[in-house]
């Protein structure tokens, strides 16, 4: 019974395998297909009808935006971590050690704040930032997209800092530390996989970001990817399907391995906010 | 060491200074403080801006908030066909997804909560939807779903079910995108398709709190697996089940850019929600005024629910 | 060397009394512990001398400067924590040198107080280690060295003891009091286990619902208790504590005698029925109900422990009966309604 049950099991993995990879298989597939081969209508899609071509990769460097693309979206997203970090590192501290009882609790309070969602909010935001003449620029989105990040970020290291005991602050204090130098010194130490998780996620979150980039910027040079690759790759009804399947795949794969990577710490961080969260 | 105990007197104003911001309120507020303020000028102020607008019939052109026309925005949004169908998709899906999800996503739990070989390879498989861009993810089904193109069409006509003399009629493609249902039911596999990463991840980080004894003991007591999970590990799962439903409610009900993409909102309006219709009358329209009435129509939606949702949280955890 | 003082000392939280107005004076040097049940208020006052907690009211004096207000750091007040705090990541070395390095003392001093610190408690080999690494005992000395190394004037121990496994225990009680022998430093040492303090401590506050009971040398707390909680809290098993009419008598498991056995006058003579008989090793505990001898002992006839030792002459049975006394210089008595010891009531011992 011991190995049906084993087969079952990977059955089961393979499965979920499966459907999380077949529209990328079949998104890898097709960048290196032929012209020619890609509307071939009822033969077997599965196999190379003609040879397999690197030709639309070139393309899709030399003869595209997506260079730009990539490079506005890499800087963005660093920005963006940069500010989500500063500001929410201090402000999960504070929640969680510096303003007693109800700041402990403000988990899910912080989770409300999501109830406003981007779409209520671009229109106006979309006006401010016309306002303060950044629209078609990056900084459009630097300055706006941590509205999203910092709240996620603040509720998940909410949990790391609540996990670690405050003795160990409390051993801070006595041994010379400003609460502030035991801070810096003894907690912020302990909760790096937290702030790295938060790197992680702000990182995607701002590079996922399609709306505020669609509204704000109109100007292909400014855009990041998630607006770009779209709009500059399908011209009206025509759609360069090589290149577009070429652009999802070089941003998704190596974003898919460094999440992957940190499976176990995204789960960990879950694992302590929710803990904060439910009152455990 | 000689007695180190600083008299008050003795300490400069630096130091005064120092000494004072490190008070916990004080130092509390200091930490806290930038986020919040960030949050209030590019959350909350918006927010009420929002309302502003809804409330007003500033377009693009002349975007001022000088005249209001009260709810008239809100009569003329309820009025548009499009308005309705979007509504009713938007909870649709959103409901569809959620249900969807709760059931992936602790079937994907029970799998990633064991260890075995390969996991690793498998974590980087599984978490590939969620990590990647949702535009770019929406364009990579739209090629997997194409309606001439589609590999899927080709399988099921050689399983006999498409094509001349096939179970779903004599057509050759299935036309995922361009037909009502279909086209709501390939949005919804889609965001499950990208949502479910987050919500395993969710319930599986609630999963693998619950203590090792209380499964041992199961066992002991001759219960088999189907029924461990159900009396034993769902019921302890109960309050982040309900945090993964609402985190992954939020985001799906938030998301213009699935529908932008797939679907257009087409047929005609079929497949419309109020997220794209609000961006669509909003600004490629110009109509800011009605833009901001749609976009506010989910806000008392989502705050009922989540308060429901909270309380049910706190109140299972509390048994 | 310090002496730490408390004056009316009070914490409220709310309507919570946890610390109510506690009075209390160390010695130069002694080691005093805080003993105490869960929930007594010794972790209260205990943090609010370290200066983790701010008193509602009342003041805190070491050597005669009042520390109340001053940021624990300044206070030169040292605390071992129940789980020792150690910080994780960094090395034991690290640990230790931690305290001076914030405190800005140069690399030679640091250097020369380290080998002091890792000389006395013998953990030369530990300094690489991380604190995940070690063991119960090994991480209990990690944080003495860290506390030790900045020559406090006032050390405080949080349950130092109740971390570790029983075995080690009574080795590691021997260590610290030794350790405080060799430093002299002043100690506050606050436990829940009475034989720990009694084993370790100078003099042993009793505190309860936020109150001092009692404070004195362990013999003192053994031998003449001033009320009835100390009475019951101190001494494994616990004294004898019998209703008569008014007052209550307290007399230890091993201040009863058989009938007969000695000479001295008695204060009451008891007929006991022994149910129950435990074999320890060098004695024997006999539990038994009272079937007789106590004027007014109330509905329910009272349950006692008695201690006998191997080599007594006679070693009793479950089932068996006996007559038993208690001399008068062993019987203790306190009043029922105010629980503090008083003197030998009329009529006694007749």
């Amino acid at each position: 019974m011991r190995t049906a049950r084993k087969i079952g099991f990977y059955a089961a993995v393979i499965l979920l395998a499966l459907f999380s990879a077949i529209p990328m298989a079949w998104a890898v597939m097709t960048i290196f297909r032929t012209q020619a081969d890609l509307f071939l209508s009822g033969t077997n899609p599965f196999v190379y009808a003609n040879p397999p071509t690197v030709d639309h990769l070139i393309f899709l460097f030399n003869q595209t935006q997506f260079p730009t693309f990539l490079w506005n979206s890499l800087v963005i997203g660093l920005l963006v971590v940069a500010i989500t970090v500063l500001l929410a590192v201090p402000a999960a501290y504070a929640l969680a050690r510096l303003t007693g009882d109800w700041g402990k609790r403000s988990g899910m309070a912080i989770f409300l704040v999501y109830l406003i969602p981007p779409t209520l909010l671009f229109i106006p935001l979309y006006q401010m930032v016309v306002a303060l003449h950044l629209a078609n620029t990056i900084w459009a989105l630097v300055v706006v997209l941590p509205t999203i990040t910092i709240p996620f970020c603040t509720w998940l290291l909410l949990g790391f800092f609540r996990s670690v005991p405050e003795e160990l602050d409390e051993a801070a204090l006595l041994d010379g530390c400003t609460r502030f130098a035991a801070f810096r010194k003894i907690v912020l130490p302990q909760a790096l996989p937290g702030i790295g998780a938060c790197i992680v996620f702000a990182f995607s979150l701002s590079l996922s970001n399609y709306i505020y980039s669609v509204t704000f910027v109109t100007e292909s040079a400014a855009r990041n990817l998630s607006a770009g690759v779209p709009t500059e790759l399908i011209r009206g009804d025509v759609y360069f399907w090589p290149a577009l399947m070429a652009a999802t795949t070089i941003v998704a794969i190596p974003l898919a391995v460094a999440y992957g990577l940190l499976f176990d710490y995204l789960v960990r961080g879950f694992q302590s906010a929710e803990a904060a969260a439910t009152g455990g | 060491m000689s007695a180190h105990t600083a008299s008050r007197e003795s300490r400069s104003l630096s130091q005064r200074v120092v000494e004072f911001c490190d008070r916990p309120r004080v130092l509390g507020a200091l930490m806290f403080g930038p986020a919040v303020i960030y949050v209030v000028v590019f959350v909350a102020v918006p927010f009420f801006l929002a309302i502003g607008l809804s409330l007003s019939d500033a377009t693009v052109g002349s975007p001022t908030l000088n005249n209001l026309v009260g709810l008239q925005n809100f009569y003329e949004v309820v009025h548009q066909e499009a308005f309705v169908i979007g509504l009713r998709n938007s909870l649709l899906i959103t409901a569809l997804v959620i249900v969807c999800l709760l059931v992936l996503a602790t079937a994907a739990t029970e799998l990633l909560a064991r260890d075995f070989k390969g996991k690793r390879l498998l974590q980087i498989i599984f978490i590939l939807p969620w990590a990647m861009p949702v535009s770019l993810a929406a364009i990579t089904w739209l090629w997997f779903l194409d309606s001439q193109f589609s590999p899927l069409d080709w399988v099921l006509v050689h399983l006999g079910l498409l094509g001349p003399g096939g179970l779903w009629g004599p057509a050759s493609h299935a036309y995922y995108l361009g037909r009502e249902w279909l086209g709501i039911a390939s949005v919804v596999v889609v965001d499950v398709w990208r949502m479910l990463p987050l919500a395993t991840i969710i319930v599986l980080a609630g999963r693998l709190s619950i203590p090792r004894e209380r499964l041992e003991q199961a066992t002991i007591d001759g219960a088999r697996f189907m029924r461990i999970l159900f009396r034993v590990i769902i019921p302890a799962l109960a309050p982040v089940l309900i945090v993964a439903v609402l985190f992954t409610a939020l985001l799906v009900i938030g998301e213009m850019s699935m529908v932008a993409l797939l679907t257009r909102g087409g047929p005609g309006h079929s497949t419309m929600v109020l997220p794209y219709w609000a961006y669509l009358k909003g600004i490629e329209s110009g109509d800011l005024g009605q833009g901001a009435a749609i976009a506010l129509f989910l806000f008392p939606v989502l705050l009922v629910a989540a308060v429901l949702a909270l309380r049910m949280a706190y109140r299972t955890q509390e048994d | 060397m310090a002496i730490l003082q408390t004056q009316s000392l009070k914490k409220h939280y709310g309507r919570i009394h946890a610390v109510d107005g506690v009075d209390l004076t160390t010695a130069d040097g002694e080691m005093l512990a805080v003993l105490g049940p869960s929930g007594s208020g010794k972790s209260t006052l205990m943090r609010m001398v370290a200066g983790l907690e701010e008193p509602s009211s009342g003041d805190i004096l070491i050597d005669g400067r009042s520390v109340v207000g001053i940021h624990p750091r300044h206070r030169n007040v040292a605390m071992v924590f129940q789980s020792f705090a150690l910080y994780p990541h960094m090395s034991v070395r690290d640990n230790i040198r931690f305290p001076l390095v914030s405190r800005k003392v140069s690399r030679a001093e640091q250097r020369s107080k380290l080998d002091w610190v890792t000389g006395i408690l013998e953990i030369d080999d530990l300094l690489d280690r991380r604190p995940t690494r070690l063991s119960g005992g090994q991480s209990q000395k990690v944080a003495l060295a860290r506390a030790l190394v900045r020559d406090p004037e006032l050390f405080v121990f949080d349950e130092p003891l109740s971390s570790l496994d029983a075995q080690i225990r009574s080795q590691a009680r021997a260590e610290l009091r030794s350790l405080h022998d060799r430093t002299q430093i002043t100690t506050l040492y606050v436990t829940h286990d009475q034989l720990e303090a009694l084993g370790l401590a100078d003099r042993v506050a009793v505190i309860h619902n936020g109150v001092l009971h009692q404070v004195g040398t362990p013999r003192a707390l053994y031998q003449d208790p001033a009320d009835l909680f100390v009475a019951g809290f101190i001494g494994d098993p616990p004294m004898n504590l019998l209703k008569m009419g008014d007052t209550v008598l307290g007399a230890r498991p091993e201040d009863l005698f058989r009938e007969g056995e000695i000479s001295e006058p008695a204060a009451v003579t008891l007929d006991v029925e022994i149910d129950q008989v435990e074999f320890l090793g060098a004695e024997s505990l006999a539990y038994g109900i009272v079937r007789g001898g106590l004027p007014d002992a109330g509905e329910q006839p009272p349950r006692v422990i008695l201690r006998f030792r191997q080599e007594a002459e006679h070693h009793f049975q479950a089932g068996e009966r006996g007559r038993f006394v208690v001399p008068r210089s062993r019987a203790r008595f306190f009043d029922r309604k105010t629980e503090q010891r008083v003197a030998e009531p009329k009529g006694v011992g007749a």
